[in-house]
């Protein structure tokens, strides 16, 4: 079986720390790493391969520096590992990052199962996932928590929903997004770490995906930042003093309009 | 491309600070823009010298006539016979920037057996309900509910197009706001709209709510958002209000799918949906196992609220993972958050952090969820958790 995972890096979010005095963000010395629900989706496409066969190809759009985590992908059981990057790819937003993204898949071939991360924690939208699946016409399910059954035809799993979760069954070719309930991933094992040092790392740019200027980067966005801001402080705050009955009771004197 | 005006630029270093994504680096005295660079644009706003600006490439949506587009939508997500209470929220939004912009506010209702609800979306404030009724869509299906969405706003063109920041939503809106070719901003908490171009002024929590940022979608429409529940009011609901209901048929062939759904499964844990009630009580790792989680369900149940989790709480076993809030859990936003033995990690402050009211309770006194925390009580929750239940419960006689 032909699988996919698309993988991001990003910001690791323990680095990235609100100064409470300024309430600006903190950003000295911030690490990057692979998105964590990637890894999730990493580790399912490598367990579905030791089960059935194939290989696992891990894509990643981002600078050059966004192929270390396809090496750690590498180390954690990817077959191989692909970077697509370009300049011309700055300030993509999710419609233009699916398009990106769907524009290489095809450059590099044909896959029974893509699997991506629910989301990414740096931008939390969510939307690339679908927006692939629709550009490239495939049957998807997000926010899979389970997966109960796959063979070459089709793919049975559990879709975590507000109120429970759903069992559904795709046919093959299919799109997952996955959460972290799905599985525990593994850490990189000595002769993945090996390999990974060695392998290459294709780069794929802008022409090599035939892609359309007019679709990618800034001018492929529809949409547009224009204002970014701290949020407000929180006003009013307040630390309690005294026994465990006198801060209770200072809470509820406080908390009078929530009660 | 993010370009640097040498000339103009002093290199005081205030862009550097200002990239929330370390893309700037001041060299000999100018800016130099690195690759990580996202054009967000943040730091042309703060250089007072003037230095930066954003060339961009001639784009290729100039064409669409925004004129032809018109009127607010809202997906009215029904499951399990009821309506999602996020609905009505947005209905309420909705309404306000219809009426800024004069034009009318309408829910699009897809389902099967839904005809019955289209009064209450009526008396919540839309002036149309399109109704979608049929069996096929008795069950979500990604595909035939984002093709119905799709054929629908094709067909009377909506400018704006608002949903739930719900599973169903956020699974299925991205799906037609792509082949729209239209741009979508997830999880907004603030609308705005400009009423004399109609543009729709969305501003969202980035970096996990450390920083906020306001979107537009200049050149294309429909503008599509999703909100996430309990951040908009709904209205008092008026069932004098009057409005129109347009019973729309779909081509049968835009209602086949590959999904198939074997079976749908209400989890008993999990019907009080954490992102959509207004108290929260949360238990971290200092809640110390599942006996500790019973105070803390207590003082959940005496302030009419419902139960969260650290991912800690929820890895050791104590707890299932639809509880859990922060970066791999949910994102909440009640009125009041108490979280008691929680350390307060970044990885769990995103997830909370834009609460209305934030209460920690942790033995702890330096732990970093006071940072954040509106109340903070420094003490052992096994004693401070069990005594504030039971003087509410007091206080209620």
């Amino acid at each position: 079986m032909e699988l996919l995972v698309c993988i991001k890096q990003v910001p690791d979010a323990k680095d990235v720390r609100l100064d409470p005095k300024t309430n600006t963000l903190a950003r000295d010395g911030v690490e990057s790493i692979m998105n964590p629900f990637d890894r999730h989706a990493l580790e399912e496409a490598v367990r579905i391969r030791e089960e059935q066969g194939g290989t696992v190809t891990a894509l990643s759009m981002g600078p050059p520096q966004a192929e270390e985590v396809l090496r750690e992908a590498i180390a954690c059981g990817a077959d191989r590992g692909v970077l697509v990057s370009d300049r011309a790819f700055a300030g993509a937003d999710t419609w233009a990052t699916s398009y990106t993204l769907a524009r290489a898949i095809e450059t590099l071939g044909s896959f029974d199962l893509i699997l991506c991360g629910k989301q990414a924690i740096d931008g939390d939208t969510a939307q690339v996932g679908p927006g692939l699946a629709s550009r490239m016409n495939l049957p998807y399910v997000t926010c899979v928590q389970k997966r109960r059954q796959v063979d070459d035809t089709g793919i049975e799993v559990e879709r975590m929903m507000d109120d429970g979760y759903d069992v559904v069954r795709l046919p093959l070719p299919a799109l997952l997004t996955v959460v972290k309930d799905i599985n525990e991933p593994r850490v990189p094992s000595l002769k993945g770490k090996m390999k990974a040092r060695k392998a290459e790392i294709p780069v794929l740019s802008a022409a090599d995906i035939g892609a359309e200027k007019e679709c990618i980067g800034l001018a492929g966005s529809p949409t547009r930042v224009v204002n970014v801001f701290s949020p407000e402080p929180r006003g009013d705050r307040k630390i309690f003093t005294g026994t465990a009955e006198e801060q209770v009771d200072q809470l509820i004197e406080h908390l009078r309009d929530y009660l | 491309m993010l370009k640097v005006d040498s000339e103009k630029c002093i290199g005081c270093g205030v862009c550097e600070d200002q990239c929330a994504f370390g893309a700037i680096t001041v060299e000999d005295g100018c800016a130099v823009v690195g690759d990580t660079c996202t054009l967000c644009g943040s730091c042309v706003d703060a250089c007072e010298a003037g230095a930066l600006r954003i060339e961009e490439a001639e784009s290729g949506r100039g064409t669409v006539d925004l004129s032809q587009w018109q009127g607010i939508w809202v997906f009215a997500e029904f499951r399990h016979g009821v309506v999602a209470p996020v609905t009505h929220e947005l209905l309420g939004v909705g309404r306000r920037l219809a009426d800024q912009r004069g034009v009318p506010l309408s829910a699009v209702l897809p389902g099967s057996g839904v005809r019955g609800e289209c009064d209450a979306l009526i008396a919540a404030g839309a002036d149309t309900v399109y109704l979608v009724d049929d069996p096929a869509l008795a069950r979500y299906r990604e595909d035939v509910y984002g093709r119905v969405l799709e054929d629908l706003i094709r067909c009377y063109r909506p400018e704006v197009v608002l949903a739930g920041a719900t599973a169903i939503g956020r699974s299925v809106i991205p799906q037609v706001a792509t082949r729209l070719g239209a741009g979508l901003t997830a999880d907004c908490t603030g609308l705005d709209i400009r009423p004399e171009d109609g543009t729709l002024l969305q501003t969202r929590p980035a970096f996990g709510g450390n920083i906020m940022a306001t979107i537009e979608c200049p050149d294309t429409r429909p503008q599509m958002a999703t909100v996430r529940p309990k951040v908009m009011a709904p209205l008092e609901p008026d069932p004098a209000r009057t409005g129109q209901v347009v019973e729309v048929e779909i081509d049968a062939g835009l209602l086949e799918s590959r999904v198939e759904v074997l079976e749908t499964v209400v989890s008993e844990a999990e019907q009080v949906n954490i992102q959509e009630v207004e108290v929260l009580v949360a238990g971290g790792r200092g809640v110390e196992g599942e006996k500790g989680f019973a105070l803390i369900r207590e003082l959940a149940e005496e302030l009419g609220g419902a139960v969260a989790a650290s991912r800690a709480a929820v890895d050791s076993g104590w707890i299932s993972y639809p509880h859990q809030v922060g970066q791999t859990g949910k994102t909440v936003c009640p009125k009041l958050y108490i979280a008691c033995g929680i350390s307060g990690a970044v990885q769990h402050a995103v997830g909370m952090q834009s609460a209305e009211v934030v209460v920690a309770i942790n033995r702890d006194a330096d732990a970093p969820i006071f940072d954040i925390a509106t109340y903070g009580l420094v003490g052992d929750l096994f004693e401070v958790v069990p005594l504030l239940a039971k003087k509410i419960q007091e206080r209620k006689k």
